[in-house]
């Protein structure tokens, strides 16, 4: 058994979706974690330049905080999913994740689990095997797995009780629409959420639409949606859309199912409005933050009109 | 209204495909007008931008054929994103003002022969289960033999003595077998035209260089998208193994899934999503058949193959194995492509003789 002493986590895709659950996973374990910095240009370049160019802006940065990471560690952990319900699939990157940075760093020793609901992996066996390898017991680790697992429900009911308030606020209310992992990353989704606050507008996230809803409003946009992801992001869409007066599509340039269902969204809009932002590695936000001011001045001056 | 059934093009499954769907509903079926430039320019004139080259030429064909008259369109589905092209697909075509029926063959990740004969018993409400299993296996049968004489001439038409001597075999076999229906015919069929391609003088060099096509499937599948790669190798006396064909996409790839785990264990502890571990085999595969050199196609932005290719790098690196990465979007000169294929030849000979 190999003892433990720091687990590295990388702060880009799947950590945006899973935050509470890992982290309260490692503390209920008593393991230590470090979580690598927020995104940073040197981290964007670092990445670009070990990934293929074709590769999507998400997991460039991921490869770059990896590599941010590789020698404060021990270990890295990165989950590999194929399957989050039984009839969908994930993105492809999320299939090869665990394999790539194995092959990119062979030398780097990482920690994961699998969850292939198709296949009967489900999330609890995944966090048994996860805790083998950090060499714990069974019981412990379904102890710890479900308490971390109470937190995240906790944390979820939390935001999204809080954005049903945001919607009875008196500011222009701004749905900012896509995955988790761009919304929040410091380069991407950061840069239009400061802008948004500095000027007064409250930002509603796709990711704190109620779980209840996932399952039921992307059938009115695309019955067919096969990306358990891209289908909370159309339950998201199609339930928010006539609740605010805005719509900003993120999307990682270039993103696979996103180019398909970002079609969808703006095919079906209907009346609102939508602006569509892809971001590609700039290194300056001012042509993104041009493009915010007309969507801005044209949302403020529809209600004058 | 009359209706007529259109499929788009895939290389040249459009015979058994075209066979199938005409024999089982009874309905006037005619495959879309085939790929040329203007294909292209239509379809991605009305696709997303960031849309695989797939989607585009799809959408092309579907364009041309409904302006021919057809307005019933087949479309089928698998992993990745082609499992989703449908939808947006009939989207797009609906917005354009076009109207027609839009059928989805495989609409989820598995086939089930109850499922596709409920679509066509909707289309042929006489349609019998054991008539519609024995025209699937017939079909299926088709499919395969037409794979397997592809592999042969794939082997020998860099050196054919007479030019277009297996060009004009194969349309005599597609000719045949698409006006027979029983499966032993069929089986007869095939066995005759196997004996007659390998009597066709070829004039083989010894030292021959070999070279695989690696890749995601419908730049394997389909000359046009890649402009015509294989023939362009064949005009350099290169043999040529290529893995992607339906027989493999329909059946060989899920038998053959636990053999490739075990055999790629090495480099990937899971599979990679559509054909990305297929290939990391498909590395090792060539290396221990003695292959000079590996060619991988994909369209521009396929996300299961970027996944992939910084594996099938490091496969191919560890076993010195020569490999070019080739990326088609919807251009359509070729001549960028050449200079790479000519000093890929340059480099393979150069290693050959290096070797000797």
């Amino acid at each position: 058994m190999i003892i433990i002493l720091t687990v590295g986590i990388p702060r880009g895709l799947l950590y945006y979706r899973y935050e509470t659950l890992w982290k309260e996973f490692f503390n209920n374990l008593n393991v230590k974690y470090i979580i690598s910095d927020n995104s940073n240009f040197k981290i964007l370049k670092d990445g670009k330049n070990k990934c293929i160019d074709e590769a999507c802006l998400s997991l460039k940065l991921f490869i770059g905080h990896v590599i941010s990471l590789k020698d404060k560690c021990d270990c890295i952990f990165i989950p590999r999913i194929y399957s989050l319900e039984k009839t969908e699939q994930v993105c492809t990157n999320f299939n090869c994740l665990y394999d790539l940075i194995h092959n990119l760093f062979p030398d780097l020793k990482i920690i994961n689990y699998n969850i292939d609901v198709k296949r009967k992996n489900t999330e609890i066996k995944a966090f048994i095997n996860l805790g083998k390898q950090l060499g714990f017991n069974k019981k412990d680790t379904i102890k710890a797995y479900k308490m971390a697992k109470e937190k995240e429900n906790i944390k979820q009911t939390y935001i999204q009780n809080s954005a049903e308030h945001k919607l009875s606020s008196n500011k222009k209310k701004i749905l900012l629409l896509g995955h988790p992992y761009n919304l929040n990353d410091n380069l991407i989704g950061k840069t239009v959420s400061n802008y948004l606050s500095k000027n007064n507008i409250e930002i509603i996230y796709s990711y704190e639409l109620p779980k209840k809803y996932i399952n039921e409003y992307y059938k009115k946009i695309s019955p067919k949606v096969h990306w358990t992801m891209n289908k909370e992001l159309l339950s998201a869409f199609m339930y928010y859309k006539d609740k605010v007066d805005g719509v900003i599509v993120l999307t990682a340039f270039p993103c696979g199912p996103d180019s398909l269902t970002n079609e969808m969204i703006l095919r079906k809009k209907g009346k609102s409005k939508v602006l569509l932002l892809t971001f590609e590695e700039l290194s300056s936000d001012v042509a993104v933050i041009t493009r915010l001011e007309s969507f801005i001045d044209m949302i403020e001056g529809c209600v004058y009109a | 209204m009359k209706k007529i059934i259109s499929f788009p093009h895939i290389g040249q499954y459009y015979h058994p495909i075209k066979k199938f769907v005409k024999r089982t509903t009874n309905i006037k079926t005619i495959e879309s007008p085939f790929i040329t430039k203007k294909t292209i320019e239509l379809g991605s004139k009305y696709s997303p931008d960031s849309a695989c080259v797939p989607f585009k030429y799809n959408l092309g064909n579907y364009i041309e054929t409904l302006e021919n008259g057809a307005n019933i369109l087949l479309q089928a589905g698998g992993g990745c994103r082609y499992r989703y092209y449908a939808e947006v697909q009939e989207t797009i075509l609906k917005d354009l003002g076009y109207d027609f029926k839009f059928i989805q063959i495989i609409g989820k990740d598995h086939l089930r022969i109850n499922e596709i004969f409920n679509i066509f018993k909707e289309l042929n409400p006489k349609l019998s289960k054991i008539y519609f299993i024995h025209e699937l296996l017939s079909t299926l049968l088709y499919i395969k033999y037409l794979d397997d004489i592809d592999e042969l001439i794939r082997h020998r038409i860099g050196f054919e003595v007479y030019k277009n001597s297996f060009i004009k075999l194969k349309n005599d076999f597609l000719n045949e077998l698409d006006n027979t229906g029983g499966i032993f015919k069929l089986t007869y069929l095939y066995m005759k035209y196997e004996h007659k391609l390998k009597k066709i003088k070829i004039k083989k060099p010894k030292n021959t260089l070999k070279v695989g096509i690696i890749g995601e499937l419908y730049t394997a599948m389909e000359p046009f998208c890649t402009y015509e790669l294989e023939k362009m190798l064949a005009q350099y006396n290169i043999e040529i193994k290529r893995f992607t064909n339906l027989t493999y996409l329909l059946w060989k790839k899920a038998l053959l899934r636990p053999y490739i785990k075990r055999k790629t264990k090495k480099y990937c502890k899971y599979t990679l999503g559509a054909d990305g571990l297929d290939n990391v085999y498909r590395v090792l595969w060539l290396k221990k058949h003695n292959y000079d050199g590996i060619i991988h196609t994909k369209p521009t932005g396929c996300t299961p193959e970027i996944g992939a290719i910084p594996i099938i790098m490091r496969a191919a690196s560890d076993n010195k194995m020569p490999i070019i990465f080739l990326s088609f979007d919807e251009q359509t000169s070729s001549e960028g492509m050449k200079t790479r294929i000519e000093a890929f030849y340059d480099l393979l000979n150069t290693r050959k003789e290096k070797i000797k």
